[in-house]
Protein backbone atom coordinates (compact mmCIF):
# COMPACT_ATOMS: atom_id res chain seq x y z
CA UNK A 1 0.00 0.00 0.00
CA UNK A 2 2.64 2.47 1.14
CA UNK A 3 4.32 1.44 -2.18
CA UNK A 4 1.79 1.95 -4.22
CA UNK A 5 1.12 5.65 -2.46
CA UNK A 6 4.48 6.88 -2.86
CA UNK A 7 4.63 5.49 -6.78
CA UNK A 8 1.51 7.32 -7.34
CA UNK A 9 3.06 11.14 -5.72
CA UNK A 10 6.42 10.30 -7.86
CA UNK A 11 4.54 9.72 -11.08
CA UNK A 12 1.98 12.31 -11.04
CA UNK A 13 4.83 14.56 -9.66
CA UNK A 14 6.93 14.17 -12.50
CA UNK A 15 4.10 14.16 -14.75
CA UNK A 16 3.73 17.91 -13.38
CA UNK A 17 7.06 18.36 -13.75
CA UNK A 18 6.71 17.39 -17.97
CA UNK A 19 3.21 19.31 -18.03
CA UNK A 20 6.21 22.47 -16.64
CA UNK A 21 8.46 21.66 -19.15
CA UNK A 22 5.94 21.63 -21.99
CA UNK A 23 4.50 25.37 -21.05
CA UNK A 24 8.02 26.18 -20.81
CA UNK A 25 8.64 25.28 -24.29
CA UNK A 26 5.10 26.06 -25.48
CA UNK A 27 4.16 29.23 -24.22
CA UNK A 28 4.72 32.35 -25.95
CA UNK A 29 6.44 35.16 -23.97
CA UNK A 30 8.14 35.40 -21.00
CA UNK A 31 5.13 35.90 -17.96
CA UNK A 32 3.28 33.00 -20.03
CA UNK A 33 6.22 30.90 -19.65
CA UNK A 34 6.98 31.64 -15.70
CA UNK A 35 2.96 31.55 -15.03
CA UNK A 36 3.60 27.75 -16.41
CA UNK A 37 6.67 26.70 -14.94
CA UNK A 38 6.04 28.69 -11.14
CA UNK A 39 2.71 26.57 -10.69
CA UNK A 40 2.92 23.15 -12.25
CA UNK A 41 7.26 23.34 -11.32
CA UNK A 42 6.52 23.74 -7.34
CA UNK A 43 3.35 21.42 -7.36
CA UNK A 44 5.59 18.64 -9.01
CA UNK A 45 8.28 18.77 -6.86
CA UNK A 46 6.40 19.34 -3.83
CA UNK A 47 4.57 15.98 -4.80
CA UNK A 48 7.70 14.22 -5.13
CA UNK A 49 8.53 15.06 -1.87
CA UNK A 50 5.43 13.99 -0.41
CA UNK A 51 6.40 10.76 -2.09
CA UNK A 52 9.33 10.60 0.00
CA UNK A 53 7.89 11.34 3.15
CA UNK A 54 4.89 8.59 2.83
CA UNK A 55 7.80 6.24 1.51
CA UNK A 56 10.09 6.58 4.95
CA UNK A 57 7.41 7.41 7.45
CA UNK A 58 9.90 8.38 9.73
CA UNK A 59 10.01 11.26 12.08
CA UNK A 60 13.31 13.42 10.69
CA UNK A 61 12.62 12.38 7.19
CA UNK A 62 9.12 13.94 7.27
CA UNK A 63 10.02 16.76 8.69
CA UNK A 64 13.01 17.61 5.95
CA UNK A 65 10.37 16.99 3.49
CA UNK A 66 7.98 19.25 4.53
CA UNK A 67 10.59 21.83 4.98
CA UNK A 68 11.96 20.91 1.66
CA UNK A 69 8.58 22.13 0.27
CA UNK A 70 7.80 24.90 2.88
CA UNK A 71 10.87 26.43 1.04
CA UNK A 72 9.74 25.68 -2.40
CA UNK A 73 6.28 27.25 -1.68
CA UNK A 74 7.94 30.43 0.05
CA UNK A 75 10.80 31.41 -2.42
CA UNK A 76 9.16 30.76 -5.81
CA UNK A 77 6.67 32.98 -6.07
CA UNK A 78 9.28 35.74 -4.87
CA UNK A 79 11.85 34.54 -7.51
CA UNK A 80 9.21 34.21 -10.19
CA UNK A 81 7.92 38.02 -9.39
CA UNK A 82 11.55 38.91 -9.58
CA UNK A 83 12.30 37.81 -12.77
CA UNK A 84 8.98 38.74 -14.58
CA UNK A 85 9.43 42.79 -13.36
CA UNK A 86 13.18 42.58 -14.36
CA UNK A 87 12.12 40.87 -17.76
CA UNK A 88 9.47 43.70 -17.91
CA UNK A 89 12.00 46.60 -17.31
CA UNK A 90 14.74 45.31 -20.16
CA UNK A 91 11.95 45.41 -22.33
CA UNK A 92 11.13 41.36 -22.93
CA UNK A 93 8.76 41.75 -25.95
CA UNK A 94 5.01 40.63 -25.17
CA UNK A 95 2.91 37.97 -27.13
CA UNK A 96 1.97 39.84 -30.18
CA UNK A 97 -1.75 39.02 -29.96
CA UNK A 98 -1.67 40.33 -25.96
CA UNK A 99 -4.68 43.06 -25.56
CA UNK A 100 -3.84 45.35 -22.86
CA UNK A 101 -0.14 45.81 -21.38
CA UNK A 102 -1.90 48.23 -18.24
CA UNK A 103 1.66 49.39 -16.64
CA UNK A 104 2.62 50.77 -20.57
CA UNK A 105 3.98 54.10 -20.08
CA UNK A 106 3.05 54.49 -16.33
CA UNK A 107 6.78 52.99 -15.40
CA UNK A 108 9.60 55.12 -14.74
CA UNK A 109 12.49 53.11 -16.59
CA UNK A 110 15.04 54.62 -14.61
CA UNK A 111 13.84 55.25 -11.32
CA UNK A 112 11.62 51.91 -11.34
CA UNK A 113 8.72 53.56 -9.28
CA UNK A 114 4.79 53.05 -10.37
CA UNK A 115 2.91 56.36 -11.44
CA UNK A 116 -1.27 56.17 -10.72
CA UNK A 117 -3.15 56.16 -13.97
CA UNK A 118 -4.11 59.55 -15.12
CA UNK A 119 -7.94 59.07 -14.67
CA UNK A 120 -8.02 59.12 -11.36
CA UNK A 121 -7.70 62.61 -10.97
CA UNK A 122 -9.70 63.72 -13.89
CA UNK A 123 -13.14 63.76 -11.96
CA UNK A 124 -11.41 65.76 -8.60
CA UNK A 125 -10.57 67.92 -11.80
CA UNK A 126 -13.94 68.84 -13.11
CA UNK A 127 -16.08 69.05 -9.62
CA UNK A 128 -13.06 72.11 -8.83
CA UNK A 129 -13.76 73.66 -11.81
CA UNK A 130 -17.78 73.58 -12.03
CA UNK A 131 -17.78 74.94 -8.33
CA UNK B 1 5.60 -2.71 -10.23
CA UNK B 2 7.37 -0.44 -7.61
CA UNK B 3 10.17 -0.39 -9.70
CA UNK B 4 7.83 0.42 -12.97
CA UNK B 5 7.31 3.60 -10.69
CA UNK B 6 10.32 4.55 -10.46
CA UNK B 7 11.52 3.99 -13.37
CA UNK B 8 8.11 6.05 -15.35
CA UNK B 9 9.04 9.11 -12.98
CA UNK B 10 12.66 8.82 -13.74
CA UNK B 11 12.10 8.84 -17.60
CA UNK B 12 8.87 11.58 -17.50
CA UNK B 13 11.74 13.77 -15.29
CA UNK B 14 14.82 13.20 -17.81
CA UNK B 15 11.83 14.35 -21.03
CA UNK B 16 11.10 17.42 -18.97
CA UNK B 17 14.48 18.01 -18.79
CA UNK B 18 15.34 17.48 -21.93
CA UNK B 19 12.65 20.17 -22.90
CA UNK B 20 13.51 22.77 -20.41
CA UNK B 21 17.46 22.37 -21.59
CA UNK B 22 15.96 23.57 -25.36
CA UNK B 23 14.84 26.15 -23.90
CA UNK B 24 17.69 27.15 -22.36
CA UNK B 25 19.61 27.37 -25.38
CA UNK B 26 16.65 28.39 -27.54
CA UNK B 27 16.60 31.50 -25.57
CA UNK B 28 14.89 33.89 -27.27
CA UNK B 29 15.75 36.85 -24.30
CA UNK B 30 18.68 36.11 -21.57
CA UNK B 31 15.31 35.92 -18.53
CA UNK B 32 13.70 32.92 -20.55
CA UNK B 33 16.93 31.23 -19.87
CA UNK B 34 16.59 31.95 -16.45
CA UNK B 35 12.90 30.16 -15.98
CA UNK B 36 14.73 27.61 -17.99
CA UNK B 37 17.09 27.36 -15.27
CA UNK B 38 14.29 27.28 -12.71
CA UNK B 39 13.04 24.52 -13.58
CA UNK B 40 15.59 22.91 -13.90
CA UNK B 41 16.56 23.22 -10.12
CA UNK B 42 13.00 21.85 -9.37
CA UNK B 43 13.98 18.95 -11.44
CA UNK B 44 16.78 18.24 -9.91
CA UNK B 45 14.89 17.85 -6.86
CA UNK B 46 12.78 15.68 -8.45
CA UNK B 47 15.74 13.73 -9.74
CA UNK B 48 17.01 13.52 -5.70
CA UNK B 49 13.68 12.04 -4.48
CA UNK B 50 13.31 9.16 -6.91
CA UNK B 51 17.45 8.45 -5.62
CA UNK B 52 16.38 8.85 -2.07
CA UNK B 53 13.48 6.16 -2.68
CA UNK B 54 15.23 3.91 -4.37
CA UNK B 55 18.54 3.83 -2.65
CA UNK B 56 17.38 4.32 0.87
CA UNK B 57 20.14 7.16 1.47
CA UNK B 58 17.79 9.55 3.19
CA UNK B 59 20.63 12.68 3.91
CA UNK B 60 20.19 13.30 0.17
CA UNK B 61 16.92 15.42 1.14
CA UNK B 62 19.21 17.88 2.85
CA UNK B 63 20.80 18.53 -0.58
CA UNK B 64 16.82 18.95 -2.27
CA UNK B 65 16.65 21.42 0.73
CA UNK B 66 19.49 23.47 -0.07
CA UNK B 67 19.08 23.49 -3.84
CA UNK B 68 15.74 24.79 -3.69
CA UNK B 69 17.41 27.75 -1.56
CA UNK B 70 20.67 28.17 -3.71
CA UNK B 71 18.34 28.16 -7.12
CA UNK B 72 16.15 30.96 -5.40
CA UNK B 73 19.44 32.66 -4.62
CA UNK B 74 20.29 32.79 -8.23
CA UNK B 75 17.18 33.97 -9.52
CA UNK B 76 17.00 36.93 -7.52
CA UNK B 77 20.61 37.38 -8.04
CA UNK B 78 20.22 36.97 -11.77
CA UNK B 79 16.79 39.06 -11.53
CA UNK B 80 18.78 42.25 -9.76
CA UNK B 81 21.67 41.46 -12.19
CA UNK B 82 19.11 42.24 -15.40
CA UNK B 83 17.45 45.28 -13.41
CA UNK B 84 20.25 47.31 -12.40
CA UNK B 85 22.76 46.73 -14.81
CA UNK B 86 23.29 48.02 -18.58
CA UNK B 87 21.60 44.86 -20.23
CA UNK B 88 18.53 45.44 -22.70
CA UNK B 89 16.47 43.80 -24.76
CA UNK B 90 15.25 46.24 -27.48
CA UNK B 91 17.73 48.65 -28.43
Amino acid sequence: MIEFLTGLFLVVGAAFMVVAALGLVRMPDLPMRLHATTKAGVLGAGLMMVGVAVYFGDGGVTTRAVAVIGFLLLTAPVAAHAIGRAGYFVGVPLWENSKTDELKGRYDEKTHTLSSPPEMHEPEDQDDASR
Amino acid sequence: MFEIALLTANGLLSLALVLGFWRLLQGPTLPDRVVALELIASLTIGFIAVYVISSGRTPFIDVAMVLALTAFLAAVGFARYLEKGGHREND
